[in-house]
């Protein structure tokens, strides 16, 4: 019951969080209505100029001074450029943008590292291409050309002109002015960070799976001794108080996920990296979960059905209620798990950028210097802080998904006729 | 914010290829080798404790006997001493006893020897003493008692002469 109420109350709390990031949007939202008209009739003419004022400097290099200077200055140039009102800073666009995946990794400034994208048009066949063809800088959408396919990336959710909805970052496909049916296989920033994360767990467990066969019943030493902690923290404290005597079956799900989302959560936190948000990409934490809802019906047994489809000990009105809500529950427990992750994740983004906003907010567009730098001071020592909170949530949310996964696992497969 | 909420389908396929790839080839080849070797580290310092302890009892009640060893040994020790040196004490108070008996018995002896012999000699003088005085008394009466100054020297000259000392 308390697990339930507590899965409640984080299913609640994901919601607040994803309804504030909604409002930030909106605020959005408005502005850039302004920006859409200015932004095509202008673009071309103020290239220059458009090219990034960057509000998508990294986030990690805003309390570096350097950093906050150069923004001042390319804030100043837009002054200049006479549009300031329609560049005017909006912390709900830097946000989002932020967080969002990407066809590519934004390093700083007007660098990135382009990424391969990998599209199946149909009439067309597979299209590769690198994100570099795309053309045109700023918020605005980016558009290329190849073997007489024009392809626009769009940068914010709305409409095309046929009126198909898209979200922002999706790429459309027209030939002859026609639009043609995508499907984006591309590697995106967040599918090029999971492949890194789960390319380096590779090599990081075979090596010291080597080891230990190299050494056996040896103190383990280097990566063998530094994993070996938490393996044993898995093990110890995650699988065996939960699921008992089956543990050993889940223990590959369990130390795979646990890893996999801890890295992932990591690589998030590190600086000039772009901001990898893996874990708080919804396409991949709900991979994570369908694979816990498996292993969970999969291994159900008949007492675990027999909870949710004949509840014993409950009066039979009340098994009319029940049952519904059980029935539900299998699909909720996964689905909270990654509305979990991705939100805490996401949000722990948001706070830090939503501190990195405040220094161009304050500063004003570079028109209140004193005030920008002040804030910058306060935000920068705030950051800190936060990332000491992000790396302790970094490590909690991997505990916790391996937990609860652990204990929806301990469930189905726990054998009441044993206790 | 729609990107945010919305599985995109290519992360979704990525994601599941590569994930499931990973977990099989880590059960495979990492975390079946990592967790037995764990678990038999973890056996083999469980069963080295448990040897160690077995040890230190077998030590513990090694020494125990060693020492329950050396206390009887020392009891015996001590009784041998004790006994030794009853018996010591017991022959020098038997030889004590034996030689003051035989002291005794020595000194009784003598007694009744010296008593004998007094009354031997008491025995002698006393016949003595009669011959004497039948001597004197035959002399006195031989010799015929012509004055009285002569019987008086006569009986004088007899008392010097007699042997009594």
């Amino acid at each position: 019951m308390t697990r339930f109420f507590s899965s409640f109350k984080a299913l609640l709390a994901a919601l607040l969080l994803l309804s504030g990031t909604a409002l930030l949007a909106q605020d959005h939202g408005h502005a850039d209505e302004h920006d859409a008209h200015a932004e095509h009739a202008e673009h071309d003419a103020h290239a220059h100029s458009a090219e990034h004022c960057d509000a998508d400097t990294d986030h990690s290099h805003e309390g570096d001074h350097n950093g906050e200077a150069h923004d001042h200055e390319s804030h100043a140039d837009y002054a200049h450029g006479d549009h300031t009102h329609d560049e005017e800073f909006v912390a709900g666009t830097f946000i989002i943008h932020h967080i969002a995946d990407a066809h590519e990794i934004h390093l700083f400034g007007d660098v990135h590292i382009p990424l391969p994208v990998i599209l199946y048009i149909e009439g067309q066949g597979v299209k590769v291409f690198m994100s570099s063809a795309f053309e045109g800088h700023g918020h605005g959408n980016k558009t290329c050309e190849l073997d007489g396919i024009a392809y626009t990336m769009h940068a914010e959710d709305g409409t095309t002109g046929d009126g198909t909805p898209v979200v922002s970052g999706q790429i459309t496909a027209a030939a002859d002015g026609s639009a043609l049916t995508v499907y984006d296989f591309s590697i995106t920033k967040s599918v090029f960070g999971m492949l890194l994360i789960l390319a380096a767990m590779v090599w990081m467990f075979l090596s010291i799976a080597g080891y230990y066969k190299k050494n056996p019943g040896q103190a383990p030493k280097g990566m063998a001794n530094a994993l070996e902690p938490l393996i044993i923290f898995v093990r110890d404290e995650i699988a065996k108080p939960s699921i008992g005597d089956k543990a050993d079956k889940f223990m590959p799900f369990l130390l795979t996920v646990f890893f996999f989302i801890f890295f992932c959560n990591l690589l998030g936190l590190v600086p000039f990296l772009g901001g990898f948000n893996i874990t708080g990409t919804i396409g991949v934490t709900v991979v994570l979960a369908t694979l816990v809802f498996f292993l969970t019906n999969l291994n159900g047994n008949k007492h675990y059905w027999g909870h949710i489809f004949w509840p014993h000990g409950v009066p039979l009105p009340v098994k009319f209620i029940l049952v519904p809500i059980e029935v539900f529950s299998i699909i909720m427990k996964p689905a909270v798990l990654m509305i979990r992750l991705t939100a805490n994740i996401s949000a722990g983004h948001i706070i830090i950028l939503a501190f990195t906003s405040l220094i161009f907010i304050f500063g004003d567009g570079g028109q209140a210097i004193g005030a920008g730098s002040g804030m910058g001071l306060f935000s920068t020592a705030f950051m800190i802080f936060m990332y000491f909170l992000e790396l302790l949530v970094a490590f909690l949310q991997a505990f916790v998904f391996t937990l609860l996964a652990a204990i929806y696992f301990g469930d189905a497969t726990h054998d009441p006729a044993h206790h | 914010m729609g990107a945010l909420l919305t599985p995109a389908l290519g992360t979704v396929v990525w994601a599941s290829i590569a994930f499931l790839v990973v977990l099989f080839v880590l059960r495979r080849f990492a975390w079946g080798p990592i967790l037995s070797a764990l678990n038999e580290r973890e056996e083999s310092i469980a069963g080295a404790l448990n040897e160690a302890e077995k040890v230190r009892k077998e030590m513990e009640e090694l020494a125990a006997s060693n020492e329950n060893q050396l206390k009887e040994a020392r009891a015996e020790r001590d009784r041998m001493l004790r006994e030794a040196r009853e018996m010591a004490d017991q022959l020098v108070a038997d030889a004590k006893n034996t030689a003051r008996e035989a002291a005794d018995k020595e000194v009784a002896a003598a007694k009744d020897a010296i008593a004998i012999e007094r009354k031997a000699a008491v025995a002698e003088l006393k016949a003595e003493v009669g011959n004497l005085s039948l001597e004197i008394a035959e002399r006195l009466l031989r010799e015929k008692l012509e004055s009285n100054d002569e019987q008086k020297a006569l009986v004088n000259r007899l008392i010097d002469e007699s042997p009594l000392n």
